[in-house]
């Protein structure tokens, strides 16, 4: 590591991404980052004060060794560097994409309190890129084999982070998966612009190369129930990892119109079965000249940028509050921004209104002014009387949100959720109501994050592992 | 992967594939379906299982050639494999002992509503079936319905076979003739479920029909396949797909099956250009 004292190392500006120009991009479903180059990664690198309490890796819900791996980065041993991230995060070109680093990481990052933080997403992404497209790639040491088994309900972040973590453990581990692909939402919600679906493939392939067993097409609570798996088919235990996979409507009239899509249907038909090249592929998604997305978060965001690049004209992007509150990763917003989405805040859709073949001609909205604070700390909107407008669109998609998948606990009695419909665990733990059984991720949080997800995955693990060594 | 292990031709448009699938051959219930998917570029269909086999460890489905799916699926030949098979999904019909029941298939509609007729038999109710067909070629599971009923009424929209007329014609004429249903259960073509709904609504007869939405994922997750029921937006594949015909929103239900009707006329039209020039 070239050796540079504090002055020199802040006087190095945050490297920028480089990424694919917005007029192209907007016609190709392709990765919009190209990821750092060694150079720029060895610079950003150099930028990193070091602490000796670094305050980014307690801001990290898994506690990477942060500095740790960005002076292996500083000194060009990348692969040295990805190794450190596995230890503690085992899906880093994931994270590295799609954590919300400004919250966490690099919310925290010292430097950050003055000039830009340090670029530690995209420092996690170079390394994890690296070590995969440079075949080094090597498979860690597993303990040796424990005879018991573990089914593992929904293939998501969680899901993978159980099993990753289980099977190096030396235990025989299953994730059932209900759709044809495994990832959840990162197969089916985030987009290939954000989240190649090479990358998550191949982060699949290591898991099954570890040992993991994955088995698509099972819905567990209905192919067979939970309790039939951890009898009839022997699991010792298990972890439910299904996600919050319900859309929420807006319970508005005309939302059964024709062009008025769940953010999930519009995702799903397009990540997951690929309708962008309809009609190689067989899944149709409807296109449109003007199309509004409802929803401030990370998935609004992936569903208008997507509605872009189907060659949308007027891609509006409606949302009750304003910018300041908006869930959504920074850099998704300023991605947004840039390729020409129309943002219309402190606006509510208020109905749909349809032509005479039952399609989505328009929606009427009304402007919304902020008031007090709600619970979750973010000034309430509060509807303008009388202000009512409309706006000509051909399609809606609904992005306001998920609830929790209510399969498992229907088809298991003895799980018992909260009035949300969240599975109950016991207090800093993921142990559920039922013996054996563990949960986490968005069925306990709610919607949440990648990260969190994995976090939680990571405790239960480290549970699940007790559990059947007490047994 | 999922083996297709016999088939069986019905008529020259509708295929019944026994299909290699053994959990869902133990756990499936009359009224649930599966989603299939073809091929790496396929979409992935809801269709219902007529029947199921433990010991062999397979479901069969029946499907009619209507768009490319279910034209490439017809055209299928034993021992090749379809690429997902995912069930069974939705709730079982809900079968009890309630007297006389009439069971209604229309067209394709017969094969879902075959395995729920042998329930309502087994659970010793008196069975009155009647299928219907446009015309004899399309008529299907004339003999299983047979056998399972009590009595069978068959009716040919053009009078190609049996008796001219519609399913609703042969109802009506039961109820004319006194022998009122305790339930109805309709399956087919959506106007089809819409007039037998209309007409046992009169009489207040309680009619249960089950819904063919568009559908993508099949488990509760993308909502496509909401329909109103009595006034509550709900979604087939998870609360359905059997609903009460009295309270389904049948004019919404039609018009949101019309969502995708330009793309799946597109597929059908390329698929068969490419098999001619092939």
């Amino acid at each position: 590591m070239a050796n540079l004292d504090k002055k020199e190392r802040l006087k190095i500006p945050r490297q920028k991404m480089p990424e694919q120009d917005p007029l192209v991009r907007i016609t190709n479903f392709e990765e919009v980052n190209f990821g750092y180059t060694p150079n720029m990664a060895m610079l950003e690198a150099q930028r990193c004060l070091f602490c000796p309490k670094p305050p980014c890796v307690a801001g990290c819900p898994v506690n990477i060794d942060i500095p740790g791996f960005i002076a292996l980065i500083a000194d060009g041993k990348f692969t040295e560097a990805a190794k450190k991230i596995k230890e503690t995060n085992s899906l880093p070109a994931i994270c590295g994409r799609v954590c919300p680093q400004e919250e966490q990481c690099e919310g925290v990052c010292v430097i950050g309190k003055k000039g830009s933080p340090v670029a530690i997403g995209h420092l996690e992404r170079f390394a994890a890129d690296w070590e995969r497209t440079h075949g080094e790639i090597t498979i860690p040491e597993k303990k040796p084999p424990t005879g018991k088994k573990v089914a593992i309900v929904g293939s998501g972040p969680a899901g993978l982070t159980v099993a990753s973590e289980l099977v190096q453990m030396g235990h025989s581990v299953t994730v059932f998966e209900a759709l044809h692909v495994p990832g959840g939402v990162l197969a089916y919600g985030i987009p290939e612009f954000r989240l190649p679906k090479s990358i998550l493939a191949s982060e699949i392939e290591y898991l099954k190369n570890l040992g993991v067993e994955i088995v698509t097409d099972f819905v567990v609570g209905k192919t067979a129930t939970l309790d039939q798996l951890l009898t009839e088919e022997g699991y010792d235990a298990a972890f439910i990892g299904t996600g919050a996979g319900l859309p929420i409507f807006l319970n508005i009239p005309g939302e059964n119109l024709n062009g008025v899509y769940s953010a999930n249907e519009y995702l799903t038909r397009t990540n997951l079965m690929k309708s962008y090249m309809f009609p190689e592929y067989d899944t149709p998604i409807a296109k449109a000249k003007n199309v509004a997305v409802f929803g401030g978060g990370n998935t609004a965001m992936d569903a208008v940028r997507t509605a872009k690049r189907f060659g949308t004209e007027h891609a509006y992007l409606i949302y009750r509050r304003s910018w300041d509150e908006m869930p959504a990763r920074l850099e998704e917003r300023h991605h947004a921004k840039e390729e020409g989405i129309e943002f219309m805040f402190l606006t509510a859709p208020t109905r749909f209104i349809g032509d005479e073949n039952g399609w989505v001609k328009g929606v009427e909205c009304i402007k919304m002014e902020l008031g007090e604070p709600d619970a979750s700390g973010r000034r309430r909107p509060i509807p303008v009387k009388g202000s009512e407008f409309v706006i000509d669109i051909e399609l809606a998609v609904i992005a306001v949100g998920n609830g929790s998948n209510p399969l498992i606990p229907l088809t298991t009695p003895d799980i018992q959720t909260n009035k949300w419909g969240n599975i109950i665990v016991k207090e800093k733990t993921t142990a559920t109501t039922k013996k054996g059984v563990f949960a986490g991720g968005d069925i306990v949080r709610g919607g949440a994050t990648v990260i969190l997800a994995m976090g939680d995955g990571k405790r239960a693990a480290k549970e699940i592992n007790d559990y059947l060594n007490s047994k | 992967m999922n083996k297709i292990i016999r088939k069986k031709q019905l008529s020259q448009v509708i295929a019944q594939l026994e299909v290699h699938a053994p959990y869902i051959a133990k756990s499936q219930k009359p009224g649930q379906f599966v989603i299939i998917r073809i091929d790496d570029k396929g979409e992935r269909i809801p269709l219902t299982i007529a029947d199921a086999n433990r010991e062999e460890g397979t479901i069969t489905i029946i499907v009619q050639a209507i768009g490319k799916t279910t034209t490439k699926l017809n055209r299928m030949q034993e021992g090749e494999y379809l690429a997902d098979v995912v069930g069974p999904l939705g709730k079982p019909s809900h079968i009890q002992h309630v007297g006389r029941v009439v069971t209604i298939g229309g067209g394709v509609g017969t094969a879902i509503a075959w395995p729920t007729t042998r329930a309502f038999k087994e659970a010793k109710n008196e069975v009155i079936s009647i299928i219907g067909a446009r015309t004899k070629e399309l008529l299907i599971l004339e003999d299983e319905m047979k056998a399972v009923s009590d009595r069978l009424i068959v009716t040919t929209d053009d009078g190609s076979y049996a008796q001219k007329g519609f399913v609703t014609d042969a109802l009506k004429g039961l109820i004319e003739s006194n022998v009122i249903p305790n339930l109805v259960l309709a399956i087919g073509p959506v106007p089809m479920m819409k007039a037998v709904a209309d007409l046992t609504k009169q009489y207040a007869i309680p009619t249960v029909v089950s819904l063919n939405p568009i559908m993508l994922d099949g488990t509760g997750m993308c909502g496509v396949c909401r329909v109103s029921v009595g006034g509550k937006t709900m979604f087939a594949c998870v609360d359905g797909p059997e609903f009460d015909a009295h309270q389904v929103d049948f004019v919404g239900l039609m018009q949101r099956l019309k969502i995708y009707q330009k793309e799946e006329k597109l597929s059908l039209e390329l698929f068969k250009s490419y098999e001619r020039v092939n």
